[in-house]
């Protein structure tokens, strides 16, 4: 009997998962940080309510024990579900599938390779596996149930020390679940200009922000914003991209959004054949006006 | 202290690369290999941790057929010590692959293992987990930033909210991410000098085989793009159309 455990980092993780967990058939979810925000047809939620998110070795050891009851360990991809639940595969000696776009029944799964240059079909040769699933493809969740709660405080164990840790500065919403995101290349000469410029249109939407790996590369916008193959991957209902070329690398990342709108000076940037809306204008000009009209 | 290189060879990840037209696998025609790039900035990490200390000694590995020897001669160009050829025509998956890099690891028993968060080809970003996991040894994935102390290495890694500082005693197991370093360019006394340094074959250790198997290829569908705006009013009003902005 197939039996789903999803592993869901904070509510954001259990909100964007339950989707494709329901789609799985039963399954329970183990919350590491936050409350349960919704009951989204989950059996049992277990709640850890940690402070802070605990090292891959701290988690995987606090999980093997449990996983015995399943016949799937799933987690939205993410860089902490990917260093987590591969480390929990290794315990394990459980098969892994990484980055899963679409469900062809209980073994086969579609998922991209080479950067989202060929999408791959996939059969499980075995009974259970950990995977790391893109919620994008997989719907919005039935809101509803009569999921049992329980909160325990997980036993940790493990060698790894944290010394410190960046927290994000609160305000804008999360880069990978906000329905409206707006990211700047390059062009952007420098941080304040591009805080100023993109951060300004995407406060006026109330979106988040992103960027490409060249302007994160050129110090000007920060690492956990970098959206594309190596980065973020992103699927907003409106993705707006000002001064971005369009690399393969950033386009794997946003080519799920509803909407993508291109600016851009060069009417040849390979980013204006993926764009919904493309308009050949200085960002410069483009982004402030827009702002200013979408204010109001 | 010995620090082990898992390098892997890859289709060069800037080649367009497509689907055969009937789905049983990927157009390689005219394709050329690389080390993953991924693994080049851990072989490129190992070096300068010896440029600071001359004790550390650099053996990288990697499993495949004959023509991966190419792939660890560039890492001996770079600058490791010797090579390991895992010699297999077998298919593999992370999990394999993780085996096989352990069975290497208990043989010649390095401190640190410093290799690639993931492969341009596959990826996956599994194998160093499934190997740290394995030998029982601290990770830290995702490195921007590495430090090796006496006893310890101090890593600071990439996560989704920013960046962390964390410090694994040895051994430990690190996988490196684009921003840790910028790999060299590597001088022709270099590429000369690779050629007389020991490049040792062994066979597999294990015999698992895959529990994933691929069974087709095909190109993603593309966005029906493309449509231009004359203005910033016009875009609005398109947007607005698409129930998009209020």
């Amino acid at each position: 009997m197939s039996r789903t455990l999803l592993i869901a980092f904070d509510a954001g993780d259990a909100l964007n998962g339950a989707a494709f967990c329901q789609q799985t058939g039963a399954y329970d979810v183990i919350q590491v940080m936050g409350e349960p925000k919704l009951d989204l047809g989950a059996e049992t939620v277990t709640t850890w309510n940690l402070p802070s998110q605990p090292p891959a070795e701290y988690l995987a050891n606090a999980l093997k024990d449990v996983c015995a009851n399943y016949t799937r360990i799933v987690a939205v991809s993410s860089m902490q579900a990917k260093d987590g639940l591969a480390r929990l595969a290794g315990l394990l000696d459980w098969p892994m599938i990484t980055d899963v776009i679409e469900l062809l029944g209980e073994t086969k799964f579609k998922r991209p390779i080479l950067a989202g240059s060929v999408i791959t079909t996939v059969e499980l040769n075995a009974s259970t596996c950990l995977l790391t699933f893109r919620p994008a493809g997989f719907g919005q969740p039935t809101i509803g149930g009569n999921s049992k709660h329980e909160s325990i405080k997980p036993t940790f164990t493990g060698v790894t020390k944290r010394v410190s840790a960046t927290v994000r500065e609160g305000g804008r919403p999360d880069l990978s679940s906000a329905k409206v995101v707006v990211s700047g290349g390059r062009p952007l000469k420098d941080a304040e200009t591009f805080e100023k410029v993109i951060g300004g249109l995407a406060d006026a939407l109330g979106g988040a922000v992103g960027a490409t790996r060249a302007a994160v590369d050129s110090g000007i916008a920060a690492n956990e914003l970098q959206v594309g193959q190596t980065g973020k991957i992103v699927a907003p209902d409106l993705y707006i991209a000002a001064g971005i070329s369009g690399s393969t690398q950033h386009m794997a990342g946003i080519k799920d959004s509803k909407v993508i709108v291109a600016i851009n000076t060069d009417g040849d940037a390979p980013i204006f054949d993926a764009a919904d809306f493309g308009l050949v204008m200085d960002l410069y000009e483009a982004v402030p006006e827009l702002t200013e009209k979408l204010k109001k | 202290m010995k620090i082990l290189v898992p390098i892997k060879r890859v289709i060069d990840p800037y080649a367009k690369v497509k689907p055969l037209a009937d789905g049983t696998g990927l157009d390689l025609g005219n394709v050329k290999f690389d080390i993953n790039p991924f693994d080049e900035i851990a072989v490129e990490e190992a070096v300068r941790q010896k440029e600071k200390n001359s004790e550390i000694q650099i053996i990288a590995v990697s499993i495949g057929g004959a023509e991966v020897e190419e792939q660890l001669r560039k890492a001996l160009a770079m600058g490791a010590d010797e090579a390991i050829h895992v010699e297999t025509t077998d298919q593999l998956d992370p999990s394999i692959v993780a085996k096989e890099l352990q069975a290497v690891t208990e043989e010649i028993q390095p401190d640190i293992i410093l290799m690639g968060k993931q492969a341009t080809d596959n990826d996956n970003n599994q194998t160093g987990q499934i190997l740290a996991a394995r030998l029982g040894w601290p990770q830290a994935t995702f490195a921007s930033h590495v430090e090796l102390g006496d006893k310890s290495a101090t890593v600071t890694r990439e996560t989704d909210t920013g960046e962390e500082t964390i410090l694994l005693p040895y051994p430990c197991l690190i996988t490196t991410d684009l921003r840790l370093n910028e790999p060299r360019f590597i001088p022709l006394p270099g590429i000369i000098k690779a050629r007389s340094k020991p490049l040792h074959k062994r066979e597999r250790q294990t015999t698992d085989t895959p529990r994933v198997a691929v069974l087709d290829y095909v190109a993603p569908a593309g966005r029906s793009g493309g449509k231009k705006v004359g203005s910033v009013d016009e875009l609005i009003t398109e947007l607005k159309a698409k129930g998009v902005v209020s």
